[in-house]
C-alpha cells in the first residue's frame, strides 16, 4: 500500500495564448486552463503503481479556484482525493514560496505520504525547480527528471537518462520524484468518471489560515526573484525581409551573411564573382 | 577571515567534459560579468581523481593538472576543489550539503550552473537551502546599473522571455542553458589559485543509490546537436520538393528537420519532427522553408542563433520569428541556394 501525492498544475493552454506580439504581454486571465502535460505523465506514474502495489492517491493543486478542475479530472482519471489551496497571497510566488505551500499542505493534508510525485517541469513557467526544492522543504530523498518508476516494499527504483548516463537510482521512501512525458504515457479521461468527478466528489479546499502558513513566505511577498519585464522575443528581432528572384535573394544571403552561414559550417564562403 | 572580494561562482560540471563546454561558457561570461561589479571568478570543483578528467587536454600543461587547472586556464581567478572518494559520482545530496555549505561560508555574491539534467536538479536543491532565488534555464545574464544580476529567461516555449533579478538575497542564482555563451580558449599560462577544501564532517549519507550508470551511446543527437538545420514545411509542396532539402543539408553540413504535417504525408521520417511532439534544435543557423510558425513547432526552435525564414506569405509568423524573412517560394529559393552553395563550395 502506497499513500501517493501528485503535485498538479494548472497551466494555460499554450496554443491560444491571447498575447499580443508586439508587447509582448499575455492575457492570461483569458487562456483556457489545462492540466500541465507532465503533471499529467505523473499522475499516470501514480495509477500505475497503484495497480500494482495497492493504496491511494491525492491530487493536489495551488492555484486560482479555477485550477479546481485539474483536480477533478485527476479524479476522474482516477484519483482518490483532490487537495485545492487558494488564496490571493499565494498568487506571484516563486518557486521558493510554492514550494513551502505545497510542503506545509502536503503535510497537513497527507501527513503519512510514502510517495510525492511532480511532473519534471510546466509548460508556462517551465523551471523545473518546484519538486527538487519541495523535496528539500520537506527534508525527504527526491530524484528529478524520471522515466521510470518502480516500487517494491520500503523502496523505489528509479530509471532515468541524466547527460548522457542511462541511470539506475533507489530511494527509500517516503521520497519524491519528478516525471518526465518520455515515458509514462498518459490514459484517456472516461467520460462517466468526468461526470462523476465534476457532479459529486468534493475537493478539499484551503486557504492560508487553514493550513498555518506564514504569510511572509507566501506568493510575491515570500519571493526571492522579482520579473523586470517579459516580452516577446520576436519583438527585439531585427527581421530583415528579403524579396525578389530566387536568384537575387540568394545573391543578397550571400552579400549580406555569408561569413554566418560560412562561420555555421566552417567554410569561406566570401569570394563572389570571378569564374562560375 | 581575509578580506574578501566579491565573487562570482561557476560550478564545475565536469561529467561530459568534451561534449558539454557549459561550465567554460559560464567561466567566460563570468569574467565579462566580473569586470563589471570588480568580482573575481571562482570554479567549484567537487569530486574524485579530478587532476586525471582532462588528461589529454592537459598533456602540454606541465604547471595545472586536471580539472580545477583546466577552469583556471579558462578564466578562474581560483577554484575550490573538494577531492574524496565519496565524490567519485554525481550524487545530488551530497553535492547539496557541500555546495551549500561553502557558499554559506564565503558568500559569493552570483552561483551560475550549467543547465545539464543534473545541475537543474542540483541548483534548486541548493538555492532552497540557501533560501536565495534562482532562475532556470537561462538564455542571457548580464549586470543592471544597480550592478544586480539580470537573468533573462524564457517561458511558454519560448514564446514569451522574462527579465529576472533577485533584488535582496544572495547569492543571485542561474542555470544556464548550454551553448549560449562563448567559451575562450584556454591560456594556460593564466595563473590562478586552487583551495584545497576538505570533505566536511557531519555530511549524511546520500539516500539516493546509484545502483547502475552507463554511458548511453550519445543519443542520436544528430538533429538536435546539428550547427545547421534545414526544416521544412507543408510549404514545400510535394514529396519530391522536400527532397532538395537533404541536397541542400548535405551542402550545408546539416540536418534536415521537418514540421508535422509533413511527417504525416509521409516526406520524411518521423524521427525528424521538430517540435512540442518532436525534438528541440539549437543550431547556428536555422533554415525554415515553407513553415507557418505554429508554436508546437516554434518552441522547439528557440534555441536557434540566427534563423532564415522562407515563405510565401510575408505574414506568417515564422516570417516574423527569423532574422531574415524571405518572401518567395521555397522550393525555387531552395534550388537557388543549392546552386549558389555549389559553386562558392566548389571555388573556396
Ligand atoms: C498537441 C499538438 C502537438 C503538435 N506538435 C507539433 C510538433 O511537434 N511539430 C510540428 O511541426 N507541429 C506540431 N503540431 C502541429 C502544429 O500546430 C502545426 O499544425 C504545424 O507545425 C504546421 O506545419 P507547417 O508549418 O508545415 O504547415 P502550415 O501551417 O500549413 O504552413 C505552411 C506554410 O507554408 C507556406 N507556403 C505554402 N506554399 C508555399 C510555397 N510555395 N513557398 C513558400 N511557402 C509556402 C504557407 O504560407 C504557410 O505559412 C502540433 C499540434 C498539436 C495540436
Ligand atoms: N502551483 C502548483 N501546484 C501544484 N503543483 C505544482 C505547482 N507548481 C509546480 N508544481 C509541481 O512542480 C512541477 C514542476 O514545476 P515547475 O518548477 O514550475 O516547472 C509541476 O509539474 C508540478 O508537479
Amino acid at each position: 500500500m502506497v499513500e501517493i501525492v501528485v503535485c498538479i498544475k494548472q497551466v494555460p493552454q499554450v496554443s491560444e495564448l491571447p498575447w499580443d506580439p508586439k508587447t509582448g504581454t499575455l492575457k492570461r486571465d483569458l487562456a483556457e486552463g489545462m492540466m500541465n502535460p507532465a503533471c499529467r505523465a505523473a499522475l499516470e506514474a501514480a495509477l500505475r503503481v497503484r495497480e500494482t502495489e495497492g493504496g491511494t492517491i491525492m491530487a493536489i493543486t495551488m492555484g486560482p479556484p479555477m485550477a479546481e478542475e485539474v483536480l477533478r479530472e485527476a479524479i476522474a482519471l482516477g484519483a482518490d482525493r483532490g487537495v485545492l489551496l487558494t488564496d490571493r497571497r499565494m498568487a506571484g510566488g516563486d518557486t521558493l514560496a510554492t514550494s513551502y505551500t505545497l510542503a506545509r499542505a502536503i503535510e497537513k493534508t497527507s501527513p503519512g505520504f510514502d510517495l510525492i510525485l511532480c511532473g519534471y517541469s510546466t509548460s508556462d513557467s517551465e523551471t523545473a525547480q518546484v519538486g527538487p526544492q519541495l523535496a528539500e522543504e520537506l527534508s525527504i530523498p527526491g530524484a528529478a527528471s524520471v522515466d521510470g518508476i518502480a516500487v517494491a516494499g520500503r523502496k523505489v527504483r528509479m530509471q532515468r537518462i541524466a547527460d548522457n548516463y542511462l541511470e539506475t537510482l533507489e530511494m527509500p521512501l517516503p521520497g519524491l520524484i519528478t516525471v518526465t512525458t518520455g515515458s509514462y504515457t498518459p490514459r484517456h479521461v472516461p467520460l462517466a468518471g468526468l461526470q462523476a468527478a465534476f457532479s459529486a466528489v468534493r475537493i478539499e479546499t484551503f486557504d492560508a489560515d487553514a493550513l498555518g502558513l506564514d504569510a511572509e513566505r507566501l506568493g510575491a511577498t515570500g519571493s526571492a526573484t522579482r520579473i523586470l519585464t517579459v516580452y516577446s522575443p520576436t519583438a527585439k528581432k531585427e527581421n530583415r525581409v528579403l524579396t525578389g528572384t530566387p536568384k537575387r535573394i540568394v545573391e543578397q544571403l550571400f552579400a549580406e551573411f555569408d561569413d554566418r552561414i560560412g562561420g555555421a559550417i566552417s567554410q569561406d564562403l566570401k569570394s563572389s564573382k570571378e569564374r562560375s | 577571515m581575509s578580506k574578501t572580494k566579491r565573487s562570482i561562482w561557476v560550478f564545475g560540471d565536469y561529467r561530459n567534459y568534451f561534449q558539454n563546454r557549459v561550465t567554460l561558457q559560464l567561466l567566460s561570461r563570468a569574467r565579462e560579468l566580473a569586470g563589471k561589479i570588480d568580482a573575481e571568478v571562482c570554479g567549484v570543483v567537487f569530486g574524485h581523481w579530478t587532476e586525471e578528467w582532462v588528461d589529454d587536454a592537459l598533456s602540454q600543461n606541465p604547471t595545472f593538472c586536471g580539472v580545477a587547472g583546466e577552469y583556471i586556464a579558462h578564466g578562474a581567478d581560483k577554484v575550490y576543489l573538494t577531492d574524496d572518494p565519496r565524490l567519485a559520482s554525481y550524487s545530488v545530496e551530497t553535492y547539496t550539503h557541500l555546495m551549500a555549505r561553502l557558499a554559506g561560508r564565503e558568500k559569493p555574491e552570483i552561483i551560475l550552473i550549467g543547465a545539464t539534467t543534473f545541475g537543474r536538479e542540483f541548483a534548486p536543491r541548493v538555492a532552497k537551502r540557501l533560501g536565495t532565488g534562482l532562475t532556470a534555464d537561462c538564455i542571457g545574464l548580464d549586470i543592471n546599473e544597480e550592478g544586480l544580476l539580470v537573468q533573462t529567461a524564457p517561458s511558454f516555449g519560448g514564446n514569451l522571455v522574462a527579465e529576472i533579478v533577485t533584488p535582496e538575497r544572495r547569492p543571485q542564482m542561474a542555470t544556464v542553458r548550454p551553448g549560449i555563451f562563448q567559451e575562450i580558449s584556454h591560456d594556460y599560462d593564466r595563473r590562478g589559485e586552487v583551495l584545497c577544501v576538505p570533505m566536511p564532517e557531519g555530511i549524511p549519507a546520500d539516500r539516493i543509490r546509484l545502483l547502475s550508470s552507463e554511458k548511453c551511446p550519445p543519443r542520436e543527437g544528430k538533429l538536435e546537436d546539428a550547427k545547421v538545420v534545414v526544416c521544412g514545411g507543408r510549404g514545400m509542396g510535394t514529396k519530391k520538393k522536400f527532397a532538395k532539402l537533404f541536397e541542400l543539408a548535405e551542402l550545408l553540413g546539416g540536418e534536415v528537420g521537418a514540421t508535422r504535417p509533413v511527417v504525416y504525408a509521409d516526406w520524411t521520417e518521423r524521427d525528424a519532427l521538430v517540435g512540442q511532439a518532436g525534438k528541440q534544435v539549437k543550431p547556428q543557423i536555422l533554415f525554415s522553408f515553407g513553415i507557418s510558425g505554429a508554436i508546437q513547432h516554434t518552441a522547439a526552435c528557440t534555441g536557434a542563433k540566427f534563423t532564415i525564414a522562407v515563405n510565401k506569405n510575408p505574414n506568417a509568423t515564422m516570417m516574423k520569428l527569423a532574422d531574415v524573412a524571405v518572401v518567395a517560394d521555397a522550393g525555387q529559393l531552395c534550388s537557388a541556394l543549392i546552386q549558389e552553395l555549389k559553386r562558392r563550395i566548389r571555388r573556396s
